[in-house]
């Protein structure tokens, strides 16, 4: 009864965050929707049993995505008015595309269901932990794309450094050859200034 | 009782509202990569109870990749938001095509 009532309250909150992620007039606010669905969706997979993918949403995608997001829409100086202006000018075109894709998936969902899917194949046993059996997975059968997916994260984060690295021209940089190659000699000056008159640099 | 349509039927839902989201949002890039990211996750609840239902492991493993990519598209699509911000002094995503690509 209780996974019911978690189940519907999870799902009605996921949908109703994604609408509001959509039509929020404010880019901040639709961030902050955009986290909360992905907590639901979290509390979704939390139902399933699949609770390493549950935290892995948590912290991946809010911890990390949604604020990435959070700090762009912030960073940036955006006119976000003049953004929504065509707005209602896409609408029913959107509407019309998004109700065939609906019904598209509705199709194939029953589609799926006339046939029997085969079972997976190997059951999940309950004695062990659900983390523990996907790292098990992971680090056996599915090592090679674990590590290509490390791979692929180095070159996200290559990439994006790369491309908003800047040199700029205006300020004076630290010029490490200049300050490895100065000797005592040339650093310290000693002298015997008379009375009444300066140093002269 | 809840069943393997019932999770579907939640994907399925956000799914469309993420592609309604890029619809809507045309000028406003980072509402479009936001409904990106939706669709993403309603790929990750399709594959998770998938995976519940079916008895496999596989699909959760699945899951943690497409989250994998998600994170990394994240990061350099926002990249290029940062870049072309900084040329243009705008997001609007009418005009990106300066290039005339």
């Amino acid at each position: 009864m209780i996974a019911i009532i978690a189940f519907y309250l999870f799902a009605t909150l996921t949908i109703a965050s994604a609408v509001a992620v959509i039509f929020a007039r404010n880019p901040v606010h639709s961030v902050l929707w955009l986290i909360l669905a992905f907590f639901n969706a979290a509390g979704l997979m939390l139902i399933l049993g699949a609770e390493f993918i549950a935290m892995l949403l948590v912290i991946v995608y809010v911890g990390a995505v949604a604020v990435l997001f959070l700090f762009i829409v912030m960073m940036l100086d955006i006119d976000f008015a003049a953004l929504r202006s065509g707005f209602t000018k896409n609408l029913p075109f959107g509407l019309i595309v998004a109700l065939v894709l609906l019904a598209e998936i509705i199709v194939a969902v029953s589609a799926w269901k006339a046939g029997p899917v085969t079972g997976g194949a190997q059951p999940v046993t309950t004695t062990q932990p659900n983390i523990e059996a996907v790292g098990e997975l992971l680090y056996t059968r599915y090592l090679f794309p674990f590590e290509i997916a490390g791979l692929i994260l180095l070159v996200a984060m290559i990439g994006a450094i790369v491309l908003t690295h800047r040199s700029r021209g205006d300020v004076r940089g630290q010029k490490v050859s200049r300050q490895v190659d100065r000797r005592p000699e040339e650093a310290i000056k000693l002298e015997q200034p008379k009375v009444g008159e300066g140093v002269k640099l | 009782m809840i069943g393997l349509t019932h999770y579907l039927a939640v994907a399925a839902i956000l799914f469309t509202l993420g592609v309604l989201g890029i619809f809507l949002n045309r000028r406003n890039i980072i509402l479009m990569l936001m409904a990106i990211e939706l669709i993403l996750l309603s790929v990750n609840i399709n594959f998770v109870a998938f995976s519940a239902f079916l008895g496999d492991l596989t699909g959760q493993v699945f899951a943690m990749f497409v989250l994998t990519v998600a994170a990394a598209e994240a990061a350099i699509g926002l990249a290029i938001l940062v870049i072309f911000f900084r040329r243009r002094g705008s997001i609007a995503v009418d005009d990106v095509n300066r290039m005339r690509g």
